[in-house]
């Protein structure tokens, strides 16, 4: 079974051998871009044919079921739909508004896609299988590359000229701002206790064994649990997934900061989006579900790399299974939970993790109830802070707007 | 010189440049934002991983955003007809006082030194930065963290009169 684990690792150096050696690194990087380029844009395929599925049957409807392959009646039960969608929007008009800054405007897509990419690429997709291992700063690499997203979408939204376009930036600029926060934080913790930023690192020290069949994911610890629902929560909104999609909420902005966009520029982003999500959940998979490690040292001999796309395919459903489920939430709500709940929440779990380092020593029936104390009465109180803060909602302009009619009638 | 090195070196000064010359502010943050990657791509190819992505990470994605917010909430990205800055002379002399100020820092530094006898020293480690910030320049990190309070406090300030003259 070792040999199934290391497949694409022992095929690639096959591969690699045939070249002279001089060109060899340069060999292996094309064949891990290429895994890359190939592996991850065919799950977004896949994605979008599940999510609309997916999104039919929780609202008691077939969703897409005919297209199968052409000039046959193989149906594929519609999982030819992805081939349609992309031909479609490949052959598109692509439209340009006449008072847009064209150079920005085409750039923006671009700026999304190729970070997307790059951040694919330090995530440890199996044993010995990161593309890239920044063995002094893989996780500061994931953050600084996806720090160009925001710049994508201000690029957007700004050189549409449309006011739903810059609507969406801003909103989306201020989303992903304030939850890069806990996000950065809550990933701190696991780095603090790992002692390294290296995304393969923090894989392999979960490999561990504890109470006898269970690995050592660090979910399974109060700070990780802790860790892992923000970064969850964060992640969510960082890939502006449903009840966090305000920055391309359809029915207030048509469709935010791409409104402007058609055809084939439009797929891109949707490719980004998309990528960013897979990028994002394989670093919470990393950080927090023990990477490529199996949860029982039982379900050692499945490939590490089979565990690593079972949790990202887990995630994806999980993540429509949100959109289908959650309704969207207000801006000032978004923006109370990220800087009221969610940093004070990262916050204190970050003195969790200090807590537990130093109380490794103590047996674990003390070590356990403290630190879930540490986290439960903030989390109490700020919870409460919350409901306290709901009172029975007024329309204030409804209200008021409500004698306007008589005055609109009484007009010439 | 090396290729890749003229490259990026070109980018970087040719970014900066238009960033100096182009009239739509906005266009001008975008360029900046060029050569500030620039500047980070000079550093991964110097070895120095930790500050090259450090400095995407501030400045692509903080300083660049803020400057955005900065100009699009104050007058716009449109820029006023006719010549901009009548005289050159005075940021040409704040250039080149940066400049000397930083050149200076440089040639006194003992690093440079250390760095001509031992060509052969090894990457310095994130773990052997942190144990710097948080050892011997926890100070001056210190200093620096209540400049930014400040500053933002002061940005807080700002905000709310305007509110308040509306």
């Amino acid at each position: 079974m070792a040999s199934l684990d290391q497949i694409f690792v022992a095929l690639k150096d096959w591969l690699v051998a045939f070249v002279p050696v001089a060109l060899q690194p340069l060999a292996g990087a094309l064949l891990s871009i290429v895994a890359i380029m190939a592996v991850f844009p065919g799950i977004f395929a896949l994605t979008t044919v599940v999510e609309r599925k997916l999104l039919a049957r929780f609202q008691n409807r077939p969703g897409p079921n005919r297209v199968g392959i052409p000039l046959t009646k193989i149906r594929l039960a519609g999982f030819g739909q992805f081939a349609a969608d992309g031909i479609k929007s490949l052959t598109k008009e692509d439209i340009v508004p006449r008072n847009a800054d064209r150079i920005v405007h085409f750039v923006a897509p671009f700026v999304l896609v190729a970070p997307a990419f790059l951040s694919l690429s330090v995530v440890p997709v199996g044993r010995n299988m990161a593309a890239l291992d920044f063995r002094e700063t893989g996780l500061l690499f994931f953050f600084a590359v996806g720090a160009a997203t925001e710049l994508s979408v201000f690029m957007a939204g700004w050189s549409s000229r449309n006011k739903y376009s810059l609507l969406g930036a801003m909103r989306g600029i201020a989303q992903m701002l304030s939850y890069e926060l806990p996000l950065i934080l809550s990933s701190l913790v696991v780095v603090m206790m790992a002692g390294t930023l290296s995304l393969a690192t923090i894989a392999e020290r979960q490999s561990g064994v504890q109470w006898g069949v269970v690995h050592s994911w660090h979910v399974f610890t109060p700070w990780g649990f802790a860790g892992f629902l923000i970064f969850l929560t964060a992640a969510c909104a960082e890939s502006n997934r449903t009840p966090f999609d305000l920055p391309e909420a359809e029915s207030e902005l048509v469709a935010g900061y791409f409104t402007e966009y058609s055809g084939f520029k439009f797929a891109l982003f949707f490719l980004g989006e998309y990528l960013g999500m897979f990028a994002i959940s394989g670093v919470a998979i990393t950080l927090f579900l023990g990477g490529w490690n199996a949860p029982f040292t039982f379900l050692d001999w499945v490939p590490s790399w089979m565990w690593f796309f079972g949790k990202l395919v887990g995630f994806i459903l999980f993540f429509i299974w949100l959109r289908a489920t959650l309704p969207r939430l207000r801006v000032d709500q978004l923006m109370d939970l990220a800087w009221k709940f969610m940093l004070p929440m990262s916050l204190v779990n970050l003195v969790v993790a200090g807590v537990w380092h130093l109380a490794a020593s103590w047996p674990h029936l003390l070590r356990w109830p403290l630190c879930v104390a540490i986290l439960a009465l903030p989390y109490w109180l700020l919870s409460r802070g919350f409901q306290t803060r709901f009172k029975t909602r007024t329309y204030r302009f409804a209200e008021e707007s409500r004698p306007a009619p008589a005055t609109a009638a009484a007009g010439p | 010189m090396n290729p890749i090195f003229a490259i990026l070196a070109g980018v970087t000064v040719g970014a900066a440049v238009a960033a100096m010359a182009l009239r739509n502010l906005v266009h001008s943050v975008l360029c900046l934002t060029v050569s500030l990657v620039g500047l980070a791509l000079l550093y991964l190819r110097l070895g120095a991983e930790f500050a090259g992505f450090v400095q995407i990470l501030v400045y692509v994605g903080a300083v660049a955003i803020l400057i955005m917010f900065a100009v699009l909430l104050t007058r716009g990205g449109e820029a006023p007809p006719g010549r901009i800055a009548n005289a050159p002379w005075s940021g040409l002399a704040v250039a080149a006082a940066v400049f000397a100020m930083i050149a200076w820092a440089i040639a006194r530094s003992p690093a440079l030194r250390g760095m001509a006898k031992d060509p052969a020293q090894p990457p310095l480690s994130v773990k052997a930065i942190g144990d710097k910030l948080t050892g011997d320049l926890v100070l001056p990190l210190q200093v620096v963290a209540l400049l930014l309070t400040a500053a933002l406090v002061g940005g807080v300030v700002i905000a709310m009169s305007e509110k308040e003259t509306e």
